[in-house]
């Protein structure tokens, strides 16, 4: 199964359009997709607008690859799960995000080698017939780094 | 006036944040709040059963292009550390969080902003304003971090 999310709220139709068309020009019946509310609605593969959170964590856990915006919750998880994530960065100069965080984001992790990104349609549509090559994650634990959380605890318990 | 935890007692931490990727990585600085008592606020009800077994309080979301929308969440944020009265409030974000330090702040707590790891070139909006009050300001990104400014320790990888 490949799961597709937006996040969770804006939608992101310039993704979700060339992933529907893909799917239907492979005869995908594999896909289901979050779309956020207000969006362009998929005319091939499956969706939800909105998922409840343990709906998405099973959708998350039973899927073999993850499609989404470059968010870092999607990110975070993909990396607990051990799932391999496409990501494509949303734009705030096509209204889609409020900055351009996600493209920032998507650079500086794809840096750190865990993650495949696409950063426009055409990029999509190649990794989309190429799946099978994208980068399998090294899988992340359950919590921050423990030099943050030692910090952390350093400053609740004795105030620095 | 908010008393500060005394040896023998256990911290009140109020850990706050919006949701989505904001509240992933509040849930990844868990670790960090063993041996307090923890008080989890965020914006979907959604999210109770990840923090199952820990205090839970909703409420109401907003960002920064809904004035109305961020007033109504900032008198609830005002209402949950009036009652909760918390030793250390600590965010990860977005406005909701910044409503938690800044109203924690006055109110008498102790306050930590953790920038979203999300934000690699430049600090969140929010993150730079709430720079000039926190107790520790925090980028998750070495190369954000300077003196005068935000600290790095580490991440929520």
């Amino acid at each position: 199964m490949i799961f597709v999310t937006v996040g969770t709220d804006l939608p992101f139709d310039r993704m979700v359009k060339v992933i529907d068309d893909w799917a239907r020009r492979n005869n995908r019946r594999d896909v289901f997709a979050q779309i956020g509310e207000g969006g362009w609605e998929p005319e091939f593969i499956s969706f939800s607008n909105f998922l409840q959170p343990p709906e998405f964590v099973e959708r998350f856990k039973s899927a073999s690859v993850i499609i989404s915006h470059a968010g870092m919750g999607t990110i975070l998880s993909a990396l607990h799960y051990g799932k391999p994530i496409l990501v494509m960065p949303k734009k705030a100069s096509l209204g889609e995000h409020r900055n351009e965080h996600q493209t920032a984001t998507a650079k500086r992790m794809l840096e750190m080698g865990n993650l495949n990104v696409a950063f426009d349609e055409d990029e999509l549509r190649e990794r989309l017939d190429h799946l099978d090559q994208l980068v399998q994650p090294k899988r992340i634990g359950d919590a921050a780094s423990d030099s943050l959380v030692a910090g952390l605890r350093s400053f609740i318990f004795k105030g620095c | 006036m908010i008393a500060s935890s005394t040896a023998g007692q256990r911290p009140k931490v109020l850990a706050i944040a919006s949701g989505g990727g904001h509240w992933v990585q509040l849930l990844r600085l868990r670790p960090a709040f063993e041996g307090c008592d923890v008080v989890f606020a965020t914006v979907r009800e959604g999210y109770r059963g990840d923090v199952a077994g820990s205090e839970f309080r909703l409420i109401p979301d907003s960002n920064r292009w809904n004035k109305f929308a961020l007033l109504r969440t900032a008198f609830a944020v005002f209402c949950l550390i009036r009652k909760e009265k918390p030793d250390v409030v600590i965010t990860t974000g977005a406005a909701p969080g910044y409503f938690g330090v800044r109203i924690g702040k006055f109110l008498g707590s102790r306050v930590v902003w953790v920038d979203s790891v999300a934000n690699a070139e430049e600090l969140s909006m929010s993150g730079e304003k709430a720079g000039s009050f926190v107790d520790l300001w925090l980028t998750q990104w070495p190369q954000l971090a300077r003196p005068g400014g935000p600290e790095y320790l580490g991440n929520v990888l």
